[in-house]
């Protein structure tokens, strides 16, 4: 078990900068989920922390120590980390038992004890130890991949996308059993993901990344329900925003006067609301009406997009269970569940 | 550092031969090239060019079509059939033929031997594309309603292009460089008149400046098949699974390919076979006694030495090549290239020139025929081994070092075991192709030492064919396994 510290990391490729100012720590034993959209240095983030790639400022600790800084480097193979990226790369020329080992002592690789525990850790039966690669599923190979990883005992793992060159079924199979997997070894976790849902199913802490700068840490909770901004917002799913006026903890908008919690100060501010937070009814309830212009149906949920009555009204976007949806050009009420969050929130007095 | 030395390595003979012929000064090379003698040559060396070039890219793309996109039975007996071919030397096929008809020589001769030698190196390229391209652009073109024949033309040729332009420019490549074929069926080109300039008149000025002729045309090859292939790219749109080509039923043609095939097979592999099978068979009416021990010996060392020393020298080249996509590392690769396509008598007049004038004690030592064969067969070993070290991804040495070896421990036991057998395999390639060379050999070869090919080419120039058969065998046992690595190559890419 390590603690990861990150302070004022930047790092480039030749000509393009992709990190700058990074500040993170994952605390031991928990698992951090570093989640942005593709080209925004997830990657690069990870290949910093693992010693691939050399940052250009900043400080890189893992438990007590300095493995990157000023005047200061550690080369990857005497970090002690588990690393699985997104294709795997199991090594084609070796069995899965080999592989597994390849990382211990001459005198352990031998002893075949230590891969028939990491399989049934990863929750692999033990005939495959004798397989090559290409004789596994993309699902199996991911799971070999971490067995490989966590042979050492690693204190920190770092996961690549490990999940998103799977189909949807295995991604969510393969996701628990690399969860579980490495509850069970006590491991600090570092996963870069693009997939919002695995990033707050998966992890303790959600550190948004946008554009190489971090926008947002906090608990998956917090940073869903009161992202720091519009990026973070839609980074971690769908969100409505819809102008407001605040005024003593209360805000005025479209929607009607919503609690605001925790707002303080009074004037303009932008109000962000999940699609889950919207209720539809029929016409005679509710304070706010609207006509339906689009639903898309998932079975066990649909998304229902509509249009606020009056001139320039904002589009929203609702999220209804149960009872069979509205269709386009329904009118319906809207009524707000739970509190407002606020984004720019008006200066305070 | 290594690789820059290689390189040079390669361009040395070009250097040395152009010095040589500038020697002689404009007024006299000009007089040497421009005689009625250089202009025969010039005639001839062209119309083999154009005659083996058609003829073995028509016989090539038709054989690789049959065999792979028609419902043609046995395509994988056709396929060694029509690679296998290459196993047998240019040189060993002219004998096999002109041993046994009367009278076989001259442009016709010249013209059978060549393209029946010569053919698979259209056949293979252009086969293994047919056989892994997708057919969804051919579907793509029955559907935009052209028939089987105009899809082919209009899809199949296009997609197929850089593989036959490739194939073709091998073909002539070969036909610039042929020595032995050639002077048996007494037809001169380039390659035969520089030889005999100098055996007759030890002559290496002129010689050299019929050598810059050559280079000349072999440049111009080069730069007719980079134009002719052009910027055109062709990349598969969209991924998912790739599908197997469909297969063209032949109906009532099926009679007639398979007697095409059949007869192409028999010409360009039962032809040879069966000729040097019946002089095996009177090897008792042999005028010389025959010696195959010795020249058995001497070739295999030789090869050996060479396969190992060429693979050696290609490897930081290859490397380099293969992971960067520098402007330095693109122009090693193309100096390796225009080293490929400098005939072996170029090499070897070049060597001859050097190691006379700077390095007496080498002329005519061993040391000089390996360097020769070096700088002949890098691309040869390029190929292989640069393919080789692209199957090992960078990511496996991120995972290694994530494991916790270093980078030397990485290299020994991940990158090293990936890249061994493509490496080998280049290998193995040289050494076929240096117990096979005559051209070089003949000129470089130190006084005694009789290689298989020199001791098969005195011989058969004495007429003394029964002689020259054990030799001739010897040589394509020795060559039989390139059918199967050249079958082979490009299907072992390791997937993740």
């Amino acid at each position: 078990m390590t603690t990861l510290r990150l302070e004022g990391i930047s790092a480039s490729h030749p000509r393009t900068p992709v990190l700058h100012d990074i500040d993170l720590t994952v605390a031991s034993g928990t698992t951090t989920a570093v989640l942005g959209p593709s080209g925004c240095g997830k990657t690069t983030l990870l290949r910093v922390v693992a010693g691939f790639m050399r940052p250009d400022t900043g400080t890189v600790r893992l438990g007590d120590e300095v493995v990157a800084g000023p005047g200061t480097w550690v080369p990857p193979e005497r970090r002690g980390f588990g690393y699985v990226a997104q294709e795997g790369n199991l090594f084609p020329h070796l069995d899965v038992a080999a592989n597994i080992s390849y990382g211990l002592p001459r005198a352990e690789r031998r002893a075949r004890g230590r891969v028939a525990e990491l399989l049934e850790v990863v929750g692999l039966p033990a005939d495959l130890a004798g397989r090559r690669p290409d004789q596994l599923s993309g699902g199996q190979q991911q799971r070999v991949a971490l067995a490989r990883s966590l042979a050492r005992r690693p204190g920190i793992v770092l996961l690549d996308e490990p999940f998103s060159a799977l189909d949807p079924e295995l991604r969510v199979a393969t996701r628990d059993a690399v969860a579980a997997a490495l509850r069970h070894e006590r491991a600090t976790v570092v996963l870069v993901t693009h997939d919002h849902a695995e990033a707050l199913s998966f992890a303790d802490q959600v550190a948004v990344l946008h554009d190489g700068g971090l926008v947002q840490v906090g608990a998956p909770p917090e940073v869903y329900t009161a992202p720091s901004d519009r990026r973070s917002a839609v980074s971690l799913g769908e969100a409505c925003f819809l102008p407001g006026v605040l005024e003593d903890g209360v805000v005025r908008c479209a929607l009607g006067r919503l609690a605001a919690p925790g707002a303080s100060g009074s004037g303009p501010c932008e109000v962000v609301l999940r699609p889950e937070q919207l209720v539809l009814g029929p016409v005679a309830s509710g304070i706010a009406h609207g006509v339906v212009t689009r639903t898309e149906y998932f079975g066990h949920d649909a998304l229902v997009e509509l249009r606020l009555d009056g001139d320039r009204a904002p589009v929203l976007r609702a999220r209804i269970t149960g009872a069979p949806p509205p269709v386009a050009g329904d009118e319906v009420s809207v009524t707000v569940r739970g509190d407002a969050h606020l984004l720019a929130a008006p200066a305070a007095g | 550092m290594a690789a820059v030395l290689v390189a040079l390595l390669c361009l040395l003979p070009l250097v040395v031969v152009l010095a040589k012929a500038l020697e002689a000064g404009a007024g006299e090379a000009f007089s040497l090239v421009w005689r009625p003698r250089v202009g025969e040559l010039m005639r001839n060396t062209l119309s083999l060019l154009a005659l083996t070039g058609v003829l073995a890219t028509v016989l090539g793309v038709g054989a690789a079509w049959l065999v792979e996109r028609t419902a043609v039975p046995w395509a994988g007996l056709w396929r060694v059939a029509f690679v296998a071919p290459l196993a047998v030397p240019a040189f060993v096929n002219s004998f096999a033929w002109s041993s046994l008809v009367p009278g076989f020589e001259g442009l016709a001769g010249a013209v059978i031997v060549t393209t029946l030698s010569y053919f698979p190196f259209v056949f293979l390229p252009v086969a293994a594309l047919l056989r892994s391209t997708d057919p969804g652009l051919e579907e793509a073109s029955r559907a935009l309603g052209n028939g089987p024949w105009r899809t082919f033309a209009r899809v199949g040729l296009a997609q197929v292009r850089p593989a036959l332009l490739g194939g073709v420019l091998l073909v002539l490549l070969h036909l610039l460089a042929e020595y032995g074929a050639l002077e048996m069926l007494r037809f001169p080109t380039f390659t035969t008149a520089i030889l005999d300039q100098f055996e007759v008149a030890f002559d290496s000025r002129s010689g050299s400046v019929l050598a810059v002729v050559l280079i000349g045309l072999a440049t111009l090859l080069l730069t007719l098949e980079v134009l002719a292939r052009g910027r055109t790219r062709y990349v598969a749109v969209g991924s998912g699974a790739a599908r197997r080509p469909t297969r063209a039923s032949l109906g009532r043609a099926l009679p007639a390919a398979l007697l095409g095939l059949a007869a192409l097979a028999v010409l360009a592999l039962g032809v040879p076979l069966w000729s040097i099978g019946t002089w095996l068979g009177r090897a008792d009416q042999a005028l010389e006694p025959v010696a195959l021990g010795p020249a058995l010996r001497s070739t295999l060392v030789l090869g050996l030495v060479a396969a190992l020393v060429t693979t050696a020298a290609t490897l930081p080249a290859a490397w380099l090549v293969a992971r960067s996509r520098s402007r330095v590392a693109l122009l090693l690769e193309r100096v390796t290239y225009l080293a490929a396509s400098l005939p072996g008598v170029v090499v070897a007049l070049a060597l001859i020139t050097l190691t006379i004038g700077f390095a007496r004690p080498l002329y005519q030592t061993t040391t000089a025929l390996v360097v020769a064969y070096v700088v002949l067969f890098i691309p040869l070993a390029m190929v292989s081994t640069r393919a080789a070290i692209a199957t090992v991804r960078p990511e496996l040495a991120d995972a290694a070092r994530a494991l916790g070896d270093g980078p030397v421990r990485t290299f020994v036991r991940v990158q090293a075991p990936l890249m061994l057998r493509g490496t080998l395999a280049g290998t193995a390639l040289v050494f076929v192709a240096v117990t096979t060379e005559l051209t070089a050999t003949l000129l470089l070869a130190p006084t005694g030492t009789r290689t298989l090919a020199t001791a098969f080419w005195d011989a058969s120039a004495s007429l003394d064919y029964a002689a020259a058969a054990p030799f001739a065998a010897a040589m394509v046992v020795l060559s039989a396994p390139l059918t199967w690595l050249l079958l082979r190559g490009g299907h072992e890419e390791p997937r993740p």
